[in-house]
């Protein structure tokens, strides 16, 4: 016991003899559908190396402000930077973690996953032209199931959230009525006349499994997390896949990372008979010429750990990890961008 | 300590010689820097509520600024709200605030003055504590609470056993079947209204009991010695008599009401479209700030504290507009 007690002592003073020898705790700020990714791995780097990471998760947008004024070290967005904003603000851009947007459903009497949709019909759902679920439309798509004369809610996100851009990013790609009368965003004006906002995923997740007949979308951890029913999806192959780390992964490995400056490549509706059509990469953003270079070296150390250690940690939480051919790539053409 | 000294020590003093001494004068001049000094620190602690008062609303008005000045006053009745291409109107926060807040009143005055008449008048005195002091509570259960009851309790029933029967009895009814249209999802605007009512209720009930108390046991029992019934009490001595302050707890509770976020938030149903019935979702002024100000940024933020300032000088006007009457009513009454 009293062991114990004094090996704690020594650790916590060991400790903090390392963080007052290096840098203060690493700071960044960003987007929340990461967060829980960077929670771990810091919580595991700290008892490795002594360094902390003091993440605040105030979302995308929030995120890009900060880092653009200078108070953290790397801001982090699920939505990328444009090229040119990124050449603007002397900033580099990389992908440190994939993961998937799901349309969650409440009916009654289907098992996740049994029914299907493609994308242009999921679209009209969320455009409110398909306003029941018995539409001739969707029935189609599902034969041999009896779908319920239900109205449709649509249950979209009421703050402004990287997972709205991505789940507009996807309607805009798959349909051209979206992209002309709504576009993409963190948030947009939503069409159907049912539509109602939640608060977060949690309050996305919520209102879906409240609301009989609803659909949302929701970052695939809180589908497994609340075991939400969700739909399949058709991908831009034309196979019907559902929303697992294989999927995410296969969308990811077809992407052509650096054919976008800034690597901001949009994911969604990524070829390969495998992939998730909804697949997102959330980013990290630095500054080229740092002010505090031994900040931005340690956030580099982390993420450089992070993609080396970090990976079994990932998958735990549902997300995937960068390949290692991905991580090479970045650690030559982006890491070696910043000053050090 | 120092008036317990001085009390004690003066009538002895004065005794002796009708002069005063240097001890008197000395005491009397420290007693006069003790008044001044807090004369000065109660004033400047004062003057810094009118202080924070001013700062709020100048600072709400230089973040909010751009807004005003892209869109002027239209602002306020522009009904838009396009984040993307940066449009934005006032117009469906300012309906959805005003008529939740207003639903909320129309069924929380009547029970909570029934409810303070009961405890009042008929109730019987052993249950009067008890009932009273279960109404003090309920008033300060936070709102949060009030919120997730009203979204996982009252809104699958509201769905289930209000929206939808009175969806097909009322909603082709002409004149006002258009006020029952729309999805039966168990969010909007007369769902918050509802939860708001829940909420304010105990608020309102509470303050009414209190000032109905203070109505002189005298002016009741007389009217009772001349054979009024309790109505007619309660109509002509008890309501004349505490009429200030009942108009004042109503609007504490409208104050409430007009503010209140999570509640809000939780079943208004957050769509940024003006409701066109009582069950279409809608948003409020707070529950748009509590959604948005996270993400929001440069010209959207802005717009946000325009809002603010808004909400602000709703409620000052409704505060004001209640005192205005409260004096009206005094000075028709002579008083």
């Amino acid at each position: 016991m009293k062991r114990t007690f004094l090996k704690t002592v020594a650790v916590a003073l060991a400790s903090m003899a390392v963080g007052s020898a290096f840098a203060a705790d690493i700071t960044g700020a960003g987007a929340t559908f990461p967060f829980p990714m960077y929670a771990k791995w810091a919580e595991a780097y700290k008892k490795e190396t002594g360094t902390g990471l003091n993440y605040q998760s105030i979302g995308s947008s929030g995120g890009i402000r900060q880092i653009r004024a200078k108070t953290v070290a790397f801001g982090a967005s699920d939505a990328p930077v444009s090229g040119a904003d990124l050449e603007k603000d002397g900033m580099v851009q990389f992908p440190a973690i994939i993961g998937g947007t799901v349309p969650v459903v409440n009916l009654e009497g289907f098992k996740p996953g049994e029914l299907r949709v493609t994308g242009p019909v999921l679209a009209e759902i969320f455009l409110g032209k398909i306003a029941k679920w018995n539409d001739a439309k969707l029935a189609a798509l599902n034969p041999g199931k009896t779908l319920p004369d239900q109205n449709i809610t649509v249950v979209h996100r009421a703050d402004g959230s990287g997972t709205t851009f991505n789940w507009t990013d996807y309607l805009s790609a798959v349909s051209k009525e979206w992209a002309d009368s709504v576009g993409k965003g963190a948030a947009v004006k939503w069409p159907a006349a049912s539509s109602v906002g939640g608060k977060g995923n949690e309050g996305v997740a919520a209102n879906v499994t409240r609301v009989k007949g609803a659909v949302g979308y929701v970052e695939y951890a809180y589908v497994k997390k609340n075991n939400m029913n969700f739909l399949q999806l058709q991908n831009a192959d034309g196979k019907y896949v559902s929303p697992d780390d294989k999927t995410f992964a296969a969308a990811a490995a077809s992407a052509d990372w650096f054919s976008v400056p800034g690597m901001g490549i949009s994911m969604v509706n990524a070829k390969g008979a495998e992939s998730w059509p909804v697949s997102t990469a959330s980013f990290i953003l630095m500054y080229k010429d740092p002010a505090d270079k031994a900040q931005s070296a340690e956030v580099l150390k982390f993420f450089d750990w992070a993609f080396k250690n970090g990976k079994g940690m990932a998958t735990e939480l549902d997300y995937v990890p960068l390949p290692d051919s991905l991580t090479a790539e970045i650690r030559s053409k982006v890491w070696s961008q910043i000053k050090k | 300590m120092s008036v317990g000294t001085t009390m004690s020590s003066q009538p002895g003093s004065a005794k002796k010689t009708d002069a005063p001494t240097e001890s008197m004068v000395s005491i009397a001049r420290r007693q006069r820097l003790q008044d001044i000094f807090f004369h000065r620190l109660t004033q400047s602690l004062s003057l810094l509520v009118l202080a924070a008062l001013l700062g709020i609303i100048v600072s709400l008005f230089i973040y909010a600024w751009p807004t005003f000045h892209k869109f002027g006053v239209q602002f306020i009745w522009r009904v838009e709200w396009d984040i993307i291409n940066e449009e934005f109107g006032a117009a469906i926060a300012i309906v959805g605030t005003l008529a939740s807040a207003g639903i909320a009143l129309l069924i929380a005055v009547p029970l909570a003055f029934g409810i303070a008449l009961f405890l009042t008048e008929t109730c019987p005195v052993w249950l009067r504590r008890p009932l009273g002091t279960a109404v003090e509570l309920l008033a300060a259960v936070p709102s949060i609470i009030y919120g997730m009851f009203g979204l996982f309790v009252f809104a699958p029933l509201f769905a289930d056993y209000f929206q939808m029967p009175v969806q097909k009895l009322l909603g082709s009814m002409p004149l006002v079947g258009f006020l029952f249209g729309g999805s039966t999802n168990g969010f909007g605007i007369l769902a918050a209204g509802i939860v708001l009512a829940f909420m304010v209720l105990p608020f309102v009930a509470a303050v009414m009991r209190d000032v109905f108390e203070i109505v002189p046991p005298i002016l009741r029992e007389s009217a009772y010695g001349l054979g009024c019934t309790t109505w007619e009490v309660v109509r002509r001595v008890v309501l004349p008599y505490t009429q200030k302050g009942v108009i004042g707890g109503i609007m504490l509770g409208l104050g409430r009401a007009l503010g209140e976020t999570m509640a809000v938030t939780f079943v208004i149903g957050n769509a940024n479209r003006m409701p066109t019935s009582l069950f279409s979702p809608g948003t409020s002024i707070a529950s748009t700030l509590a959604n948005e100000f996270g993400e929001a940024a440069d010209f959207h933020l802005s717009t946000l504290f325009a809002l603010g300032f808004l909400l602000f000088v709703i409620t000052f006007v409704v505060l004001s507009a209640a005192k205005i009457l409260m004096l009206r009513a005094e000075k028709a009454k002579g008083l």
